[in-house]
């Protein structure tokens, strides 16, 4: 729990929902910006940013990248596949030599759940987590949460919100049920066991094994990607088999008798968890997400470096 | 309003009502029609006073006037040096290309607002000349060099701690009032 003004990004978890509220009320004004014809300001134009992804990432890195740049920030890339990193260089020696050069706020993503946390507390500088390990993925959830709300016109409250997919691995899921809680909506994930985490149902969520029993009472299905990088372990027979009992299809979609929103924080595996016919739908607002993350994270970025978020 | 402050009523409604319709009447003596104008009120506290002076010309004119809200925070020039800076929503749903812009507000002080208004206003379209209309204009304050074409009253309050505070009860209810800084 935070009281007041905070300086990290560093997950949901510890925000306070007035926060998140400033965030979608001056992410509104964002996106409005981005609809002029010109879409750019010089808001941080003092401001030096960089980017340390530590893993790949194209959707994020880009997002955080335009987000700056129509701030008016001076921006870095760092990816680790080049960097010293691989020379055995730490953490902490690789973020202060590039503090050394005078940059003011780091946005980084890093395999290791917690990264941006002890980073934090060993460097000074403002941090904004862009995915850690299977921890956090905090602005994903608020460019979640902002499109839910702007599809529902302006109240999650009360909403029902499903998260289906591999639930274990998903810094995406997470960020998610702590910011939907924050706003007053109901979620309940659904997988097969071995991709629910044990005990999830302390953290005040619904679960099921039955998609098509979930999708009945959902309002919002967020379909998850299988991580086929992470399946190693083998925690379903085979993705036939996955996408038969877990993948969203225009069969399952027309069993039910009621609009569906239907979300993806992207990239998709079509044919996967869904079917390429339902991520074009009408319900689908899976582009809107991605164009809503500018707007959020630019929004994020404007508040922190005021320090008034 | 905190009566123990230190407190001077500058203008009060039959006054500021005179000034509105003056400025009204300004507005169609240089802008003719004002088919080629548009009205954009600041956020936050110019919008009241640009829609008093709206709504002045409409009654006078008979026609309707191209009208905005214009917010600047994105293009301040102290962002990231401290202080609060929430942003207020722009709605101006026209090109100002080659518009005549008239910008209102309520009080002209250091003239950084305005700075960055013009900076703002710039992204809907190049406006073919821009105007300032203020009620009170805290002359001798500037910091950067902008003056206002049209103003209400002017006042000097160097080397003091007031500060001009306007306060709308609604459209034709409007005080202007001289306040201490500590109130």
């Amino acid at each position: 729990m935070n009281s007041g003004v905070i300086k990290h990004l560093l997950g949901i978890k510890g925000l306070q929902t007035h926060q998140i509220e400033s965030i979608f009320e001056t992410a509104d004004n964002f996106s409005e910006l981005l609809k002029a014809p010109v879409k750019k300001t010089p808001a941080l134009r003092d401001i030096t940013i960089a980017n340390l992804f530590f893993e790949n990432s194209t959707r994020t890195r880009v997002s955080f990248e335009l987000a700056e740049k129509r701030l008016g920030a001076d921006v870095v890339n760092f990816s680790s596949s080049s960097s010293s990193v691989k020379k055995g260089e730490t953490l902490i020696d690789t973020v202060n030599n590039i503090l050394s050069m005078k940059v003011d706020m780091i946005v980084m993503r890093h395999p290791a759940p917690g990264a941006c946390q002890f980073l934090s507390k060993h460097v000074d500088s403002q941090i904004i987590n862009a995915g850690d390990g299977t921890h956090e993925h905090p602005t994903q959830a608020l460019l979640d949460a902002f499109s839910i709300r702007n599809h529902f016109n302006g109240s999650i409250a009360g909403k029902k919100v499903l998260i289906v997919g591999d639930i274990k691995h998903s810094r995406v899921a997470l960020s998610n049920i702590y910011c939907l809680q924050l706003l007053g909506a109901e979620v309940m994930v659904c997988g097969p066991a071995t991709l629910i985490p044990k005990h999830i149902e302390k953290l005040g969520v619904k679960v099921s094994h039955n998609l098509d029993e979930a999708l009945k009472w959902a309002d919002v299905a967020n379909m998850l990607r299988i991580q086929l990088e992470r399946q190693d372990a083998r925690f379903f027979p085979s993705l036939k088999e996955y996408s038969n009992l877990y993948g969203l299809n225009m069969e399952r979609l027309n069993r039910l008798d009621k609009e569906l929103l239907i979300m993806h924080p992207g990239p998709i595996n079509r044919g996967v968890e869904i079917s390429s016919e339902v991520a074009d739908s009408a319900n689908s607002i899976i582009l809107q997400q991605v164009e809503n993350g500018v707007a959020i994270r630019m929004a994020v970025l404007f508040l922190l470096a005021q320090r008034n978020l | 309003m905190n009566n123990n402050a230190t407190q001077k009523v500058l203008l009060n409604s039959q006054k500021t009502a005179l000034i509105v319709k003056r400025f009204a009447l300004e507005l169609i003596e240089n802008h003719g029609d004002l088919s080629k104008s548009a009205i954009i009120g600041l956020q936050p506290r110019g919008i009241e006073l640009a829609e008093a002076i709206r709504n002045e010309v409409v009654n006078i004119m008979g026609s309707n006037v191209k009208f905005g809200t214009l917010d600047h925070t994105f293009y301040r020039d102290d962002i990231s040096r401290g202080g609060i800076h929430i942003p207020k929503p722009s709605k101006i749903d026209f090109s100002t290309e080659n518009l005549r812009i008239i910008l209102i507000d309520d009080v002209l002080y250091t003239g950084r607002s305005i700075r960055a208004a013009i900076d703002a206003i710039m992204r809907f379209g190049r406006p073919s000349d821009i105007e300032l209309m203020v009620m009170v204009d805290r002359i001798h304050q500037r910091e950067v060099p902008i003056k206002p074409d049209y103003k209400g009253v002017s006042i000097d309050s160097r080397n003091t701690e007031q500060f001009v505070k306007v306060e709308w009860k609604s459209q034709s209810e409007v005080a202007v009032w001289l306040l201490d800084k500590k109130s």
